[in-house]
């Protein structure tokens, strides 16, 4: 499977057979994540992280994934000191970046700018997130942690939980478990539902997903919790907002009633939809997926420049 | 027997865009970019009556439309019909069918989808349906349900 040269707008674009090729080859890396093993096999090379938006966790580990590899790494975090602030368009960016570096990691507020990018460069492009749209790197290491932790993706009952309807991550999430067949539910406070199409697509794809806003009921047999942040700015006032979070916060005492091996996820930053006493329990992967970005981005950095271990 | 009226006369060379959606012959006109892109004369005739209903009608003398330029207008026309004129005989007919892709003729509906900023980039859409027409923004998936609203 050749993936040299390949753009990484959306998880969309790979089949389950190359998702599959890419997460079994991540497992390779962890060593040389955590640095146990070294290698330079991305030695000479330059990567461009271009972040229009703030990061901590996307570009960090992007930034180690290809030290890690022996590249170089340029760019910037924040734009305010680039030529953008000039009102130099994207795609002029994006050519001078194509002309610095052997691959670009976009992170950018507007949707379709990953795919913008990937139009006026000539080497590969890899979205970190574009808006509302997409984060294929996330989905990636999200899969990545259940296999990890889980052993395997399919067969697996997942509850999706918090910001349904503008969260990034859980709909590229959805579509990619529906595409292994584990069965879903989606639990959210009903302003925040999943979209529609993304339910009919999961459908289509897998069984039909369970929609709820009872938590306590869902995630009495659930196998995987991926948790997400609720903004406040959804919500018409505080009072609202406060009762929301309140019926969503996960703690010891829910957890009561869970399976033993129910892992919780989240992409980070959490703020109090997780209670800290959680983090010591055995359900708790949340630091191990944020870790799982690393090898996740070790594969694609290597995969798509063209040097293998 | 009464003769038909016609209400535009016939041409003797050109195409005639029949069956048009009624209301959006100028939309069709716009989408072809006539009359600038042509010299030609053009009539147009709105809200016809025929044995289907009503319809609009659109008249170009002297110009054979390109087929694959004419299809585009199936997005707010899906069940228009293409003929060809010659010597006042139809040569050729055809309906309308959209193109796999549809590129600077719909503006996004998402206000922040990068193809409504300053980049140098025209509209693309990727054809979902042809008839009713449903597309895809190629650049951040959005569907806008108002196409012929959105027309730039």
């Amino acid at each position: 499977m050749n993936f040299q040269g390949r753009d990484v707008i959306s998880i969309k674009d790979f089949s389950k057979k190359e998702i599959n090729h890419i997460l079994s080859y991540a497992k390779k890396m962890i060593p040389y994540a955590k640095g146990e093993k070294n290698t330079d096999i991305l030695n000479g090379k330059i990567l461009s992280t271009l972040f229009f938006e703030p990061s901590t966790r996307t570009r960090l580990s992007f930034e180690s994934a290809m030290n890690r590899l022996g590249g170089r790494v340029i760019g910037f975090a924040d734009p305010s000191g680039t030529s953008q602030k000039k009102g130099e368009s994207l795609a002029d960016t994006i050519r001078m970046a194509n002309a610095y570096s052997d691959a670009i990691v976009i992170r950018h507020p507007q949707e379709g700018a990953a795919r913008l990018a990937a139009e006026f460069a000539d080497i590969p492009v890899l979205n970190a997130g574009d808006g509302a749209g997409h984060h294929p790197t996330q989905c990636l290491l999200d899969l990545f942690t259940i296999l990890i932790e889980k052993k395997r993706i399919e067969r697996n009952k997942v509850v999706l939980l918090g910001d349904l309807k503008y969260g990034r991550t859980v709909h590229s999430l959805a579509y990619a478990l529906a595409l292994y067949g584990a069965e879903l539910i989606f639990v959210s406070p009903p302003i925040l539902k999943m979209p529609k199409e993304v339910v009919e697509e999961c459908s289509e794809l897998s069984s039909e997903p369970v929609q709820t806003s009872n938590l306590e009921k869902a995630i009495k047999d659930a196998d995987v919790l991926y948790v997400t942040r609720i903004q406040r700015e959804r919500f018409p006032d505080a009072e609202e907002y406060n009762k929301v979070v309140e019926s969503y916060r996960i703690d010891n005492g829910l957890l009561e009633n869970a399976k033993d091996n129910l892992i919780i996820m989240h992409p980070l930053p959490r703020v109090t939809e997780i209670d800290p006493e959680v983090d010591k329990t055995k359900h708790a992967v949340y630091f191990r997926q944020a870790f799982n970005g690393v090898p996740v981005r070790m594969a694609l950095l290597s995969l798509v420049m063209g040097e293998k271990l | 027997m009464k003769k038909k009226e016609l209400k535009i006369p016939r041409i003797k060379d050109g195409t005639v865009i029949d069956h048009i959606t009624p209301g959006n012959a100028i939309k069709v006109l716009h989408i072809l970019g006539i009359p600038h892109s042509s010299s030609s004369v053009v009539s147009v005739a709105m809200n016809v009556r025929s044995k289907m209903g009503k319809k609009d009608i659109v008249k170009v003398e002297n110009r054979e439309l390109d087929r694959h330029e004419v299809d585009k207008i199936a997005l707010i026309a899906p069940k228009a019909t293409i003929n060809i004129i010659r010597d006042y005989e139809v040569a050729k007919k055809h309906r309308v069918e959209l193109p796999d892709e549809i590129i600077g003729i719909v503006k996004c509906s998402n206000p922040t989808c990068i193809s409504n900023s300053k980049e140098p980039v025209k509209s693309r859409f990727k054809v979902m349906s042809k008839d009713p027409p449903r597309i895809r923004c190629y650049y951040c998936e959005r569907e806008p349900d108002d196409i012929s609203e959105r027309i730039i």
